[in-house]
């Protein structure tokens, strides 16, 4: 099966589980006084629902067509650097986790260093003045210029 | 419209919004460049920035600023390294990049620079003059005829969407509108699909998911395949800056045809600046003479200026929908339509009457964009090149970055990040699968307003009657069903014919 089927079959799931939502849980729930009302929040879901399950039916059963030119070169996919690529989504997961602990200067700090290092990044001093003048500015820009509150230091140290 | 007019010259020359015009261009320009960030991506990025000016008429001098810089930058990394970072200057980058390998990369993005500012110019005067009576006629229509026009262009945006996968297409719309129904539905404000978490309320962030569509799977895909951004290692020696005056003879009648084939190409809801640059290319080199034919490809000055002039101009066209109908008709259009409803502005027909001043200064704004752009980067040409050479090693973090910050200051709330990874990963498998990832944004974005008008021509009807008694929603929606069951049933009959090895007739 074709990466895309997979795909497909996926949404379909994900369809009939949206679908069932609205169809029972939603229509369980509903109040006395909108039952009365022409349309329900879940009606528009429902017609949703029953499209997403057609045309990913559709593209369950229709044939396969390979791109001529297609923009992703997956013939080459056995040397991909997958360990790079996983790192960096850990590395952004990590940064969602410790942005408000941590605080946004250091996390941000250690976002980009560690960010170059994963990829490879070996100069020390180019890479600490790159991420520290990064840092700086862009809390300086967000918080101070345009006033959106961004929390330099550590929880621990207060707001 | 003369009245219009004058609105807008006095809203747009004011200090501030003629620096937010130098300030979005040279923006624009600079990020347009680096690969794998489209004028949608740098739209993202800046939208949070615009919010926060207030003002909705200076925020939008500000995008479009930006959407046009952005645009010339994609041209000037396709022209010099052969990367086009974006769908609608692969074009330019067929006959730009073998100018630039001969040496005459000034010529060439000196060519670029007047067509794009002739397609731009162009494409402003056209929209001046046609979006005013499209918007007479968009005022017709009620909330049923919303709806079913807004089903009509996201039908229409996945039978063109490109790929030529029409289900594929489609799945990712109505992916898009489920997503679009997660947090508090607008009938009775009941919380839906949020799976009990409170975050989820408020729905999901229009700048998370434009980010993780975009943005994100091109920096991944950027990790995971070093040759994609290693092909960039050309010489960019610059010589010839100046276009002589055969040339300029040359491109003048391509530029105007294109200019004017590309403002109504842009108009089409999903048809948008790619095909028209493309559509520009394919024309041009079709009437051309046959001894300039064979230029084409080789580094022909007419082979870059229609892509040129026929982008710029389909990207000016694409505002009549977004302004007149409320109906964006590419993704980058969708991301402003956003910003928009966020600046509390509803595009729509009754914007024109309604608040006049921001309508016509858009207007003067892209003219303004467009001298500004040609005035900041004829002298910048030869200093464009040298941002090429940032290593990807502090790129890709500082990306990456850009989309985790464009996504919290957005929604001010880090569960949003980790939503942001989570859809950027699956992004990026759809993306591997082939499947087109703008519409389901462009379903995200109009999720809600389809909803809304579904909604009011239900209560007004008291059920789905309407479909029936008004005879333009019928029309439009038969239109819509047409444009996905023939290209569905063309694709298949082909397929199935190639499948059992027999030729097709075209």
């Amino acid at each position: 099966m074709t990466l895309d089927r997979v795909i497909a079959l996926f949404i379909l799931l994900a369809c009939l589980v949206y679908g069932y939502s609205a169809l029972f849980i939603m229509d369980a729930q509903i109040a006395p006084f909108m039952a009365r009302n022409p349309v329900w929040p879940s009606s528009f879901p429902k017609l949703l629902a029953i499209g997403g399950v057609v045309f990913a039916l559709l593209v369950l059963v229709s044939p396969h067509k390979p791109k001529d030119d297609p923009d992703i070169d997956l013939s080459r996919w056995s040397d991909y650097n997958y360990g790079q690529a996983i790192g960096l989504l850990a590395l952004m997961l990590a940064y969602a986790v410790l942005l408000l602990p941590l605080g946004f200067l250091a996390s941000t700090f250690l976002f980009l260093i560690l960010g170059s290092l994963i990829l490879g990044e070996r100069r020390w001093v180019t890479m600490i003045l790159a991420a520290g003048i990064a840092s700086l500015g862009i809390w300086y820009l967000v918080q101070e210029v345009l006033g959106i509150f961004l929390r330099p230091l550590p929880a621990m140290f207060g707001t | 419209m003369i009245e219009g007019i004058l609105i807008g010259l006095s809203t747009a020359f004011t200090l501030t919004n003629i620096l937010m015009v130098f300030g979005g261009c040279l923006i624009g320009t600079f990020i347009g460049m680096l690969p794998g960030l489209g004028p949608m991506s740098i739209i993202a990025i800046m939208i949070p920035v615009a919010i926060t000016i207030g003002d909705p008429s200076a925020a939008l001098i500000l995008l479009a600023g930006v959407y046009y810089g952005a645009i010339f930058g994609g041209s000037t990394s396709s022209i010099l390294i052969n990367a086009p970072g974006v769908a609608s200057t692969v074009a330019s980058s067929f006959d730009g990049y073998p100018m630039a390998r001969d040496g005459k990369a000034g010529k060439a993005l000196t060519i670029a620079a007047i067509a794009s500012f002739c397609g731009g110019t162009i494409g402003a005067i056209l929209l001046m003059v046609f979006a005013p009576m499209l918007a007479s006629v968009a005022l017709l229509f009620h909330s049923a005829e919303y709806f079913a026009l807004m089903v009509v262009g996201l039908s229409a945006i996945a039978a063109f969407a490109g790929t030529g996968n029409v289900a594929k297409a489609m799945l990712m719309t109505i992916a898009g509108l489920m997503l679009a129904t997660v947090g508090t539905s607008a009938l009775f404000n009941a919380p839906r699909f949020t799976a009990g978490m409170m975050e989820l309320q408020s729905g999901i962030g229009f700048i998370t998911l434009a980010m993780a569509m975009f943005a994100l799977p091109e920096a991944l895909y950027l990790v995971l395949d070093p040759a994609r951004s290693k092909r960039s290692s050309g010489n960019s020696k610059i010589t010839e800056l100046r276009i002589n005056r055969e040339e300029a003879r040359q491109i003048a009648p391509v530029i105007g045809r294109q200019s004017v084939q590309g403002f109504f190409i842009g108009v089409l809801p999903g048809a948008g600046a790619t095909i028209a640059s493309f559509l520009g290319y394919a024309v041009e080199r079709n009437i051309a003479s046959a001894e300039d034919q064979k230029q084409f490809g080789k580094g022909s000055v007419k082979g870059l200026a229609a892509p040129e002039s026929a982008n710029n101009a389909a990207s000016t066209g694409s505002f009549v929908p977004l302004l007149t109908l409320g109906i964006p008709g590419s993704g980058t259009t969708a991301i402003l339509l956003g910003a928009l409803l966020a600046l509390n502005v509803t595009p729509g027909p009754r914007l024109m009457v309604d608040q006049p001043e921001i309508f016509w200064s858009v207007i003067i704004s892209m003219y303004l964009g467009n001298l500004v752009l040609l005035v900041l980067n004829l002298p910048l040409i030869p200093y464009i090149a040298k941002i090429l050479s940032v290593p990807r090693n502090f790129l890709i973090p500082f990306i990456l970055f850009f989309t985790l910050m464009g996504a919290y200051i957005g929604q001010n709330n880090s569960t949003e990040l980790l939503l942001l990874v989570a859809f950027g990963i699956m992004a990026t498998i759809l993306k591997f699968a082939d499947f087109p990832l703008p519409p389901l944004l462009i379903g995200f974005i109009l999720g809600g307003m389809l909803e809304d008008n579904f909604a009011r021509s239900m209560q007004l009807y008291d059920g789905a009657s309407f479909i029936y008694q008004r005879p333009m929603t019928l029309l439009l929606l038969i239109l819509a069903a047409g444009l996905i069951v023939f290209p569905v049933l063309r694709n298949w009959r082909a397929l199935s014919r190639q499948r059992r090895g027999v030729s097709t007739p075209d």
